[in-house]
Formats: structure tokens, C-alpha cells, sequence
């Protein structure tokens, strides 16, 4: 088990390193030069030069990655050319919203994803299956900004029971009614997606362990329905649901960027988008960086529940 | 059905399953079907029910119709089925749960899939006592133990504690067996419980059945396709045909005087283990199973037996009382030929047109294959290998067959895929007609490529679903240099050659049947006109009777075309039934080998002796030798040292076979055993074997050994 | 032997089943499935908008006329006009050109890429497979959205970016979906038979093999386009998709923001437009992976 977890970190470290190359590589070819982007068409020569040297923007490619990696590494993120503020706080401030936002989706759409796709597998073509089906499918196909455009509609704009703008205070505490009420639309609006995609995946793996010799097995050991189910049929069919919801994380982060542009909220996906529209390269970079971490961290840990699940990785 | 066997004597009182006038029906797209049609049976205490018929003959479909275990599609639409009298169609779903696992107990073919991968297997076993016996954990837990020991399970605590996946085939299905017995059920289902497990390992799992019987006091109603294995362990068979029954009586009485033509052609399709005249057909029965949309009038089988005539197919024959305790579906049963008469008219000497110049066509020297251990990532390095073939030396003889026996892991699939290229050997040489050849298919030249061929095991994969019959055989005769415009001729002479009408030029694999597709499979490998073909298992997975035209088949052709071939089988009976030389193979390396009639006549190797004994015989009335292997076999990566065979070796020695590795010893004409026995030793073991020569069964020859 | 030739050449070699025969019975397998029938209908319905939308469309979809500005729906504007008083109807006939263009020119890329890197990377195994396998686990290390997001940001969301944008981000999938369906198929027999005649690699990869892996491979495919709606529609909203004038659905749905109250139908025919197509295209994709790969549950 130790030596699966070892392999993993292992190829995690080389995944990363090789995405921060592209991300550093996507980022450099930017057309035009990023001095005078920053300062201006106007800018002087020396002061180009000045900014350039500051910026240590005259030394090559590889020199500026490996120097660009290592500060990462160590925490030194610097400072953000739109706003010449420190980019490791503005990120971290916004990842804590984000993390507010995504953890209310979460615990929204994957305990209600898992319920769906069992019982649509357990009612196999009944009518419940046909509607968490088609209902399944019909909502991975709806973009977050057109759902969130029409909760907004209804909910905020019709009924008036929550705000249609999610622009809390950057440092707004979590616990609060405000905060809480202007997370409700944009968690909504997140979920959807990722609930018909657990719910989906969840029915395929449930009829697949429905299938199985041993279910047989168990209804002919003359156990009841829901002992065969919660005994013999949940506990495998969950183990695959553990690696849906950990890709899921990468749909959750599309919805995340979307959804905050769409409600003026103040995440990491919002600030990304800033960082884009400025051309804000120390930005772009590490927010970037920082989900693509996340992303694959919630990846590992997957990996390793599952391993750690799944008697037939952990007894090898 | 008017007739049943419940006045059978002896029976009155003991009856614990009466299945009466069970029909099933399935709902399909294009309506209903009926794959079990008004059958009857009834199995006392104690008894065991063999029911035997080939694929798609309705047997499991009967069973779990019976025990209401059907599909969603599948529902019981006439008939009673008594257990103990009472009506199990009668009861409510509750009622029947109780029913389950209880009174009555279901043992499946596949013990690899029938426990539940994440729970500890004794819990599960477990689980059968708390639920219907209302135990605590502590004495559920008692009462497994207790069931594992009576199993034979070497060492219950330790299995208990592990997992599905970390036990052997046999193992598993021991648990599922265990399992299954835990409330000493009234009726015990075993639905074909060792056909995914080897030859060896069948027959431990045959003799637990034995001993479960004497012990229990159970009904068994046990299903298989295995004539040999009925044999062994029922004392009455039905057999089924299109979801009837044609034939039920005593295990002696239906053995020995089978009064249906199907039964018969049945026995008759299965190479029966001899060592008499040999090189006789093999039985066939024309045409196929109807389809259960599309039944004959009258006599199902009518259509294809030989004995119809006009009014069998105008109404449904009753099953009839023919004897006491015997039953038949046919009109005719009077005259149905014994099975000794039935032989001598079906079964005709097979060509021998075979060259009498003993030149050596192949010859694989001293080859190995070895395979990485698959390894846990980049920071450990296995440095151990898989030693799939561990020196092996085989030599085939132009137009002669090698058999190649053993059982899985025996590494004889491996010897092949190196032969024909398609693995490199780690070490070792493979030479034709004396020139040595490249080590793989890339290496070797066009027309080397040509001469040897391979016919594999599972004819689902043999052919390209997206390639029609006549671009599959077609596609080698281009390759190899036939002129366009004769291909489709040539293509048509091949479809003749292997008994297939020029219809099936364009059909696809998904439109043929398992016998068809190794039929056109044949026909690619020797549109190739090769010297040598490779069969690896080709008619495991096929229906006996099917089996039996497919061995006729190539050994038709070989006398045709002087063809070499390498069979390889774990089939005894059928690789004696083909083979002039014979290999058996043990963990990558031969243990015996030479001609056939020496190989398969005593003395043997201990290893041989032990397969021997292990194949069922389809007739009851042989007594074979007991020697069972215990264990499974070992890891290709530790092969045991000094002899290999001597961790589970019958003959055992001593020291001796564990420290060195015995010597090849070379007996009369060709015969090499590799043993620390001598041959004379050997025989004085061995010598409690007798012949029966004018057996009544009608095989001739068969060996009795006791 | 003479007389079986004499025999076998006497015997035509019967006429070949048609394709149109299968076709029929993919067709019946189809029509079974009424929910997959609907939207394969309306995935036909876009399909034909898009071919010739500028020529169905009522008005041009950059007629403006600011005395029509935000008029509700009417006869004239059936989907009422936008706040330049555009047409809105027209705009959504003639944008599902530029999503079928978009999409579906990302897609065939990918399609293309995705499966020569499939075929190669599981034919030949390896080393190869080794590097090529970890650089698709580095693409699909970054979210799709954010990695088009970073790439558009710094190239510009010109038409060919945007097209090949979707086709890097849809390549790993494809290449993924392929390579497994060859090391399956790689181990079957009919492909061992092939090189056991000596048939070249060119041959096996093509003829024996990717025939084979087609039907997944288009399965996933039209999952793929329909993802790349999403995506598309998503950076047009986000404004890093196509830019204005253009009628994109996406763009039309951003501009319709700021008059929710006033003028809903602005936001509310492309969204409709945008979800009925998706939905209509997963529902085909799904009804094909049934027709296609009978017996097989969802992938």
C-alpha cells in the first residue's frame, strides 16, 4: 500500500512539473511584449529596459521557468502586474470563497447524485429510471451560465428569495446569514452539472454490480432486498463512484469559473478571468497552478481511497 | 406429462423435489418463447438428479424456473413444484426468501464470481446462518468453521479471514459448496460447479460431492453438459433436448441401453477413453438444435435422427415408460440400436493416408519463455520471472499430430504462441525441416509464415466481426500469391472442404455459431496450405456433439493434405482420440512423452497416472483408479526444486525429489518418463490396472482401472 | 479433388448483402428508442439551420434597427429583437452555423489526432505509450475549461484558436478511448491471425483493427461535439469565445445579461437553442452507443 501511495506522489510530482511547464509555455507566447503591454506604447526605451531588468524578463526561457517554478515552490508568487499587489494573498483569499462556494455544491450534489443513480439502477426501466436518465442527460448539457441565468430569473428576479448578485465581501465569514443566503444560487447553478454526472455514472456501475454471479449469489442465500443491496451491492458499486466524483472535481472547477463571472462572485475563477482580461502573467500563472494542484491532489486522494477500498489493490 | 417416475420402488415417501408439466416462458421482442416446455421430474432424499443436454437445451433455465429464480423476462406459465409437498409457486415472495439458502441451496459454474469481492469469505458463508438459523455471530462463526472442515478446507481460520480474490478456483469453490450446506438444505442445486476448473481439480470437487451426499442425506439436482461427470456422481439422469426431456432412468440402465437416438448420438459424440482399434470416427448428429421460435411438429429431434419416420413428425411423443424407472420421448424406443450396434454403423476407420516417410517436419529445442514479474511502479524492480516454458524440446513428424496435454499453467499455449512466433523466446530454438527459424513473425520469411497455421480456442475472437466468411478465408489465398480472379473459387473449395454450403460466402461471424466459425477458422488456416497447424483447444468451448464433427473434421483433412498438427488440450480423451505422440506438460516442462500408445499405457508418470484417473468416463460402471493431486499448482515464479511435480506427487519419494531433478529414463520403443522412479518400479506400482477388453458397453477396449 | 473443383467453380459466388441492409436494421434499432429518435430529429433540424441558415433567416443577422430595439416577440420577430433591435430569430438560424463549424471542425481534428495517437500509442506500446500516455495525463491534469481559458487568453480567441483549442483539449479522450480499444482488440485472436500471416502493421492497424474500434470511437465522438457546444458556448458567454458581431449563442446570451427584466426573450431563445441542441445531441449519442454496442451499459 505504501509503495502504491510512493508510485502515486511520484507520477503526481511529474504530472506537475510537466503542466506548470505548459502553463509557463502558454503563457510566454503571448504576441507582443509584455513590457510594453504593462507600461504602455507610450513608455520610454530606459524604462522598458528598467522594467524588463526588474522583471528579469531579458534572461531566457528556461532560466525565467526554473526561477519561476522554485518561488512557486517556496511560496513567493509575486506581485501582480494589474494590481501590483502580492498574488500568494489574492489568490489565497479568493481560493477560501471558492472553497466556501464549492464546498456548499458538494455537499449538495454528491450524496443526492449517488441516491439517484442507485435507485435509477435498482428500478431499472421503470418510469423513475427513465426520468433520472433523461433528466441526467438533459442537465449535462446545460451550461451553467443559461441555469444560472434562469435561477437568477426565477428565484431572484420573480420570487425574490435570494440575491441575484453573489458579491460578497472578499473577506466575508462563512457562518453568515448574508454570506450563506448569496452561496444558495451559485451552489444551485454548480451543481447541476456535476449532480447528472455522478447520478449517471453511479446507475452504470450499480447495474453492472447488479449483474453480477454474486448478487445471485446473495438473493439465493435468501437475504432480503435491501440487505443485498445495502450488504453486497452498495459497497462495490460505490468503490468506481469514489474516481467519478474526484473527475467530477475537474467539471466543478469549470462551473466554478463560469458561475462566479455569471454572479459577481469573488473566487479564484473570477480572478482568473480578471488576471486574463489584464494580462496579468504572475496571475494567470498561479492561479492556474494552484487549481491545477487541487485538481490533481483530489485525483491522488481518490486513488489512494480506492486502493485503500478495494481489498483486491490492498491484499496484493 | 402422464408418465413420472414416482412409483419407483424403494422412493415412495422419500420424494423431496416433484417438478410436474414446468413450462417457462421468456418475453422476447418478437414475442414469447418457451425454453422449458410441460417437464416433469422428481428427486428423492438423498439422490442425485443429473441433468444433462447441451447448450441451449433448457436445463438451467428448469432449474431456476423451478426454485423461481427467473429474469425479469422469464415467468413459470404452468405446472406445480413440490418441495416436500409443498408448492413452491404457491408462496409468497417472503415465504420464498426463506425458501432460499435454507431448504433449498444454488452452487454456480464460475466460483470466482459467485462470492462477494469485498467481504472476507468466512463472514459470508456466515451470513447463511444468522440469517436462517437465527445464530449469533459467535456461533455462525462456529458453525463455518465447522462447514470448512467438512469440506476438507485445509486450514479454515486462515481462509476464512481472506478474501475471494487471494483463494484458488478449487478453493473457492469448496467455500461456495460450504456455503451452500451451512442448513443442511432439503434440496441441493449444483449448476455445472466444475467446468471453469481443471481436470485435477474437478475430481476432488466430484469426490466432495460424493462424500457430501453420504453425509447429507440432501437431494441433489446437479446440471452439467458432461456426460463423464453424471457418470460419476448421479444415480439418475435426464436428458434434455430443446427444452424437453427426452430420456430420464437409472445411471446404469441409460448408460447402458440408452433407449432415445438422441441419448445415444450422445454417447456416441464423446471420444471414449480406449486403447483398442483406434482412428475410428466420431459420432455426428446432423443439423442443429431447432431454434425456440421455430420448433418442428411432432418430435422435436426428429429432424435429425436417423431413425424418423413420417409419423414422428406429425404429434408429440409422451415421455413413456419403457422399463421400470425409465423413461423415453420416443415412439420408436423398441427399435433404438444397442450402443454397440450403433457404433459399427456410424463410426467408419478413418483414412490413413498418411506419407510412411518419418521425416521430422518440426522441432522445438530446449525452449524457454520467461516473462517479468509485473512489478509495482518504477522504485521496485521484480528481478524474478514468470517461467512460463522452463526448457521445453517437442518434435512433430510430417503428417503426424502432437498432443500437447496439461493442465492451465502447464505452459503448452505459451510453447505454441513460440512456435508460430508470436512471442520471442527467452531461450531456445524452433527449426523446420531442419533450418532454423527467426525468433518472431517479423523475422520470419513470407513462406515460412505460410507454413504454419493456428486454429485458436475461442471462436468468438478467432474471426473479425467486420470481415464476412469469404474475406476471412480469402484474405491468406491473396496474401500468398493466388491470382485474384481464382480467389472466390478457391474460397468456395475451402468452404466445401470444411462441410459449409457456398451461403455462407458472405455472412458475417455474428451470423454464424460457435461450431461454424471454427469451421471457417480451419478453412483460413489451410487456405494457407500450410505443413503444420497449430490447434489450440479448438473445440474446448464447443458442445460435444459439435466437438465430435470438428475432431472428424481434421483428422479428414490431415489424411487429405498430409498435414502436421499440435493439438494442444487438457482433454485426455480427445488429444488420445487425435494424437500419434503425445507430450504431457507440467508447469513449462514435459514429464512424459513419446508415442501415444506407449505414453497412454502403463507405467506412466506419476502426473499422468493422476490425469488419468481424474477424467470422468462416461460410464457409470468403470472404476477408476483414486489418486487425486492435492494443492493447486504452484507459482511459475518459485518452481518447486529438484522435481517439480514433487510437491504434490502421489509417488512421492523422498529427499531425492526434492534436492535433485530426475533423470529422463527412456523405455521401449518411444517413451521417455522423467521421474527418480525406474520404469520397472513403475510398473509394479502401477500393475493393479486390468483391462476389460470385451466390455458391454460396446467401446471397445475400454481400460478399467481399479 | 477435381470433381469438388469442378463443383465449387459450377457454384456462383452469391451476391453480396447489402449495406443499405444494415443500415435498415441500425435504423429499426433506433426507432425503438423514441427518446433517441426525438433527438436525433432535432440534431438533424440544427444540422439543416446551419447549412442553410443565412438563406432561411427572415432578416440578415447584423441588421440593426435601433426604433426596433428590445421589442417583445412578434409575427415580424417571432423571437423578438435584441437591444441593437437585431433579430433575434435570424441571429439564432445563422449562429448555429458557427457552432456546427466550431464544434464539429474541433471534434474531426481531435477525432483525427486522438485516434492516430490511440492507434500507435496501444499498437506499439512501450516506451512510446509510456510518453505519450503521461503527456495526455498532463493535458487532463488542468480542467478543460481553465486550460482553454489560459490558451485563449494569451492567443486570442480568433476562429482558428478557438478550433484548435477544442481539438487539444478532446485529443486525450479520443487517444484514451482508442488505445484501450486496441490493446483489447491487439490480444484477440483474428488480429494474432493476421500477424501470424506476416501481414504488415499498416494492414492489422487498419483493417483488422480500427474497423473494429469504430463504433466506440464515434460514440465518443458525439459526446465529444456536444461537450464542445458546451465549451464553446461557455467562452462566448465568458467573452473569450467567438467575438461580436458575431450571432454566437454564447455572445447572445452574455449581451442578454444586463436586460433580463426588460427584454427575458433575449436570454431566453438561445438558451433554449444552446440546451436543445446539447440535450438533443447527448440523447443521439446515447441512442447510437445502444445501435452501436448492443449489450453494453453506459461507458
Amino acid at each position: 500500500m505504501l509503495i502504491f501511495i510512493v508510485r502515486r506522489l511520484g507520477f503526481m510530482v511529474i504530472t506537475l512539473i510537466l503542466a506548470s511547464l505548459l502553463i509557463f509555455a502558454a503563457t510566454q507566447i503571448l504576441p507582443g511584449d509584455v513590457a510594453t503591454m504593462v507600461l504602455g506604447r507610450f513608455a520610454t526605451e530606459q524604462a522598458l529596459d528598467n522594467f524588463r531588468e526588474e522583471m528579469g524578463l531579458n534572461r531566457s526561457l528556461i532560466v525565467q521557468y526554473g526561477d519561476w517554478l522554485l518561488n512557486f515552490v517556496q511560496g513567493d508568487w509575486g506581485e501582480s502586474l494589474s494590481t501590483r499587489a502580492d498574488v500568494r494573498d489574492l489568490v489565497m483569499e479568493r481560493l477560501r470563497n471558492s472553497a466556501m462556494l464549492a464546498s456548499v455544491a458538494f455537499v449538495m450534489y454528491v450524496p443526492l447524485g449517488i441516491v439517484l443513480g442507485v435507485v435509477a439502477a435498482i428500478r431499472r426501466n421503470s418510469w423513475v429510471d427513465h426520468v433520472i436518465s433523461v433528466g441526467s442527460l438533459a442537465f449535462i448539457g446545460l451550461p451553467e451560465f443559461v441555469t444560472g441565468l434562469l435561477l437568477i430569473a426565477v428565484f431572484a428576479l420573480r420570487l425574490d428569495w435570494f440575491p441575484s448578485s453573489s458579491a460578497i465581501a472578499p473577506d466575508a465569514a462563512f457562518f453568515e446569514r448574508d454570506t450563506l443566503e448569496r452561496l444558495v444560487l451559485p451552489a444551485l447553478t454548480i451543481s447541476l452539472v456535476s449532480l447528472a454526472y455522478i447520478a449517471r455514472m453511479t446507475r452504470s456501475s450499480t447495474a453492472e454490480v447488479l449483474s453480477m454471479d454474486y448478487v445471485r449469489t446473495a438473493y439465493l442465500k435468501g437475504l432480503s432486498r435491501s440487505r443485498v443491496i445495502g450488504r453486497h451491492v452498495l459497497r462495490n458499486a460505490l468503490l468506481p463512484t469514489v474516481t467519478v466524483v474526484a473527475i467530477g472535481i475537474g467539471w466543478l472547477i469549470g462551473g466554478l469559473i463560469v458561475t462566479e463571472s455569471l454572479f459577481s462572485f469573488p473566487g479564484i475563477g473570477r480572478l482568473l478571468l480578471f488576471g486574463i482580461q489584464r494580462r496579468d502573467l504572475p496571475l494567470i500563472q498561479a492561479t492556474t497552478m494552484v487549481i491545477v494542484v487541487i485538481f490533481t491532489m483530489a485525483n491522488l486522494l481518490a486513488d489512494i481511497l480506492y486502493g485503500y477500498l478495494n481489498p483486491r489493490i490492498r491484499f496484493r | 406429462m402422464a408418465a413420472s417416475a414416482e412409483t419407483a420402488p424403494g422412493r415412495e415417501g422419500r420424494t423431496v423435489l416433484e417438478i410436474e408439466g414446468l413450462s417457462v416462458a421468456y418475453r422476447t421482442e418478437e414475442g414469447d418463447i418457451f425454453p422449458v416446455r410441460d417437464v416433469s421430474l422428481t428427486i428423492a432424499k438423498g439422490e442425485s438428479f443429473g441433468l444433462v443436454g447441451e447448450s441451449g437445451s433448457g436445463k438451467s433455465t428448469l432449474a431456476m424456473g423451478a426454485i423461481r429464480y427467473l429474469p425479469a423476462n422469464g415467468r413459470v406459465t404452468s405446472g406445480r413444484v413440490l418441495l416436500r409437498g409443498e408448492d413452491l409457486l404457491s408462496l409468497s415472495d417472503k415465504e420464498m426468501r426463506n425458501v432460499w439458502g435454507s431448504r433449498i441451496a444454488v452452487v454456480y459454474q464460475s466460483p470466482g464470481n459467485a462470492l462477494n469481492p469485498s467481504i472476507r469469505t468466512g463472514n459470508q458463508i456466515a451470513e447463511v446462518a444468522r440469517i436462517h438459523l437465527g445464530m449469533s455471530k459467535q456461533e455462525a462463526h462456529q458453525r463455518m468453521l465447522e462447514m470448512l472442515e467438512k469440506v476438507k478446507m485445509p486450514d479454515p481460520e486462515s481462509v476464512a479471514r481472506r478474501y475471494p480474490h487471494q483463494l484458488s478456483g478449487g478453493m473457492l469453490q469448496r467455500c461456495v459448496v460450504a456455503q451452500a450446506m451451512m442448513t443442511n438444505p432439503e434440496l441441493l442445486i449444483l449448476d455445472e460447479p466444475t467446468t471453469a476448473l481443471d481436470v485435477t481439480t474437478q475430481a476432488v470437487v466430484l469426490d466432495l460431492v460424493a462424500e457430501l451426499k453420504q453425509e447429507f442425506d440432501s437431494a441433489i439436482l446437479y446440471i452439467t453438459h458432461d456426460l463423464g461427470v453424471v457418470a460419476r456422481v448421479c444415480d439418475r439422469v435426464g436428458v434434455m433436448y430443446a427444452g424437453e426431456f427426452m430420456e430420464q432412468g437409472g445411471i446404469h440402465d441409460l448408460f447402458k441401453r440408452p433407449l432415445h437416438p438422441y441419448t445415444l448420438n450422445l454417447l456416441g459424440c464423446v471420444p471414449h477413453f480406449s486403447l483398442g482399434p483406434r482412428r475410428k470416427t466420431l459420432n455426428t448428429i446432423p443439423g442443429f438444435i431447432p431454434r425456440l421460435d421455430e420448433l418442428p411438429e411432432g418430435c422435436i429431434f426428429a429432424p435429425r435422427c436417423s431413425l424418423a419416420e413420417p409419423e414422428c413428425r406429425v404429434a408429440q411423443p409422451p415421455l413413456v415408460r419403457a422399463a421400470e424407472d425409465h423413461l423415453t420421448a420416443c415412439r420408436r424406443w423398441p427399435v433404438v440400436p444397442t450402443p454397440a450396434e450403433h457404433m459399427a454403423t456410424i463410426t467408419a476407420d478413418l483414412m490413413q493416408a498418411r506419407g510412411a516417410a518419418e521425416n521430422r517436419l518440426l522441432e522445438a529445442r530446449d525452449v524457454k519463455k520467461y516473462y517479468p514479474v509485473p512489478t509495482q511502479g518504477p522504485f521496485r524492480q521484480d528481478k524474478r520471472k514468470v517461467k512460463s516454458v522452463d526448457g521445453m524440446t517437442v518434435w512433430i513428424d510430417e503428417g503426424r499430430t502432437l498432443g500437447l496435454v496439461g493442465e492451465s499453467g502447464s505452459g503448452k499455449t505459451t510453447l505454441a504462441r513460440t512456435i508460430i512466433g508470436l512471442v520471442e523466446p527467452t531461450e531456445g530454438t524452433i527449426s523446420l525441416r531442419g533450418e532454423i527459424l527467426g525468433p518472431t513473425t517479423r523475422s520470419r520469411e513470407r513462406d515460412v509464415l505460410r507454413r504454419i497455421q493456428m486454429v485458436f480456442q475461442n471462436p468468438d475472437a478467432s474471426l473479425n466481426p467486420r470481415q464476412t466468411v469469404g474475406q476471412s478465408i480469402g484474405r491468406p489465398l491473396t496474401l500468398f500469391g493466388t491470382p485474384r480472379h481464382e480467389v472466390p473459387r478457391r474460397v468456395l473449395e475451402l468452404l466445401e472442404a470444411v462441410h459449409l454450403s457456398p451461403s455462407y460466402y458472405h455472412r458475417l461471424p455474428s451470423e454464424l455459431s460457435g461450431g461454424e466459425k471454427q469451421r471457417v477458422a480451419i478453412a483460413r488456416a489451410f487456405a494457407a496450405e500450410p505443413d503444420l497447424i497449430l490447434c489450440d483447444e479448438p473445440i474446448a468451448s464447443l458442445d460435444v456433439s459439435v466437438q465430435g464433427s470438428l475432431m472428424n473434421l481434421l483428422t479428414t483433412l490431415q489424411a487429405e493434405k498430409g498435414t502436421s498438427y499440435l493439438f494442444i488440450s487438457h482433454d485426455l480423451s480427445a488429444v488420445q482420440h487425435l494424437s500419434d505422440w503425445v507430450c504431457v506438460a507440467y508447469l513449462g516442462y514435459a514429464m512424459e512423452w513419446g508415442d501415444a500408445g506407449d505414453v497412454l499405457n502403463p507405467p506412466y508418470h506419476p502426473y499422468t497416472e493422476a490425469l488419468l484417473s481424474a477424467i470422468p468416463i462416461p460410464d457409470p460402471d468403470v472404476i477408476q483408479k483414486n489418486i487425486r493431486l492435492e494443492g493447486s499448482v504452484p507459482s511459475a515464479v518459485d518452481i518447486p526444486s529438484g522435481c517439480r511435480f514433487h510437491t504434490r506427487c502421489p509417488r512421492f519419494i523422498g529427499d531425492i525429489c526434492i534436492q535433485e531433478e530426475p533423470p529422463w529414463r527412456e523405455g521401449e520403443g518411444d517413451h521417455w518418463i522423467y521421474c527418480h522412479h525406474t520404469f520397472e518400479a513403475l510398473v509394479e506400482m502401477q500393475k493393479e490396472t486390468l483391462r476389460l477388453a470385451d466390455h458391454d458397453h460396446g467401446t471397445p477396449g475400454v481400460e478399467v482401472q481399479v | 479433388m477435381s470433381a469438388s473443383v469442378d463443383a465449387a467453380a459450377a457454384t456462383p459466388v452469391p451476391t453480396r448483402r447489402s449495406r443499405g441492409q444494415t443500415l435498415r436494421l441500425y435504423g429499426r434499432r433506433l426507432l425503438r428508442q423514441p427518446i433517441a429518435t426525438v433527438g436525433t430529429v432535432i440534431f438533424i433540424i440544427f444540422l439543416l439551420m446551419a447549412v442553410f441558415g443565412p438563406w432561411i433567416a427572415p432578416y440578415g443577422f447584423e441588421e440593426q434597427s435601433i426604433p426596433d430595439r428590445l421589442q417583445s416577440p412578434t409575427l415580424q420577430h417571432p423571437f423578438g429583437t435584441d437591444n441593437f433591435g437585431r433579430d433575434v430569430f435570424s441571429r439564432i438560424i445563422v449562429g448555429a452555423r458557427g457552432i456546427f463549424l466550431l464544434g464539429g471542425t474541433g471534434t474531426i481534428l481531435a477525432v483525427l489526432m486522438g485516434t492516430t495517437v490511440g492507434l500507435v500509442s496501444g499498437y506499439f506500446g512501450g516506451l512510446l505509450d509510456e510518453i505519450l500516455m503521461r503527456l495526455l495525463d498532463v493535458l487532463l491534469s488542468i480542467p478543460s475549461l481553465l486550460l482553454a481559458l489560459v490558451l485563449l487568453g494569451t492567443v486570442g480567441p480568433s476562429l482558428i484558436n478557438l478550433i484548435l483549442v477544442v481539438a487539444v483539449l478532446y485529443i486525450p479522450m479520443i487517444a484514451r478511448v482508442v488505445r484501450s480499444m486496441v490493446l483489447d482488440l491487439k490480444t484477440k485472436e483474428f488480429v494474432e491471425a493476421a500477424r501470424i500471416r506476416g501481414e504488415r502493421d499498416s494492414y492489422v492497424l487498419f483493417r483488422e483493427i480500427l474497423p473494429n474500434a469504430l463504433p466506440p470511437l464515434l460514440v465518443e465522438a458525439s459526446m465529444r461535439f456536444s461537450y464542445s457546444i458546451f465549451l464553446v458556448a461557455s467562452l462566448g458567454f465568458l467573452g473569450l469565445g467567438v467575438q461580436p458581431p458575431s450571432p454566437d449563442w454564447g455572445l447572445q446570451i452574455n449581451e442578454a445579461r444586463n436586460y433580463l427584466e426588460g427584454a427575458p426573450w433575449m436570454l431566453a431563445f438561445p438558451a433554449l437553442a444552446i440546451s436543445m441542441l446539447v440535450v438533443a445531441t447527448n440523447l443521439m449519442s446515447d441512442g447510437l452507443r445502444r445501435v452501436l454496442q448492443p449489450g453494453r451499459e453506459d461507458s
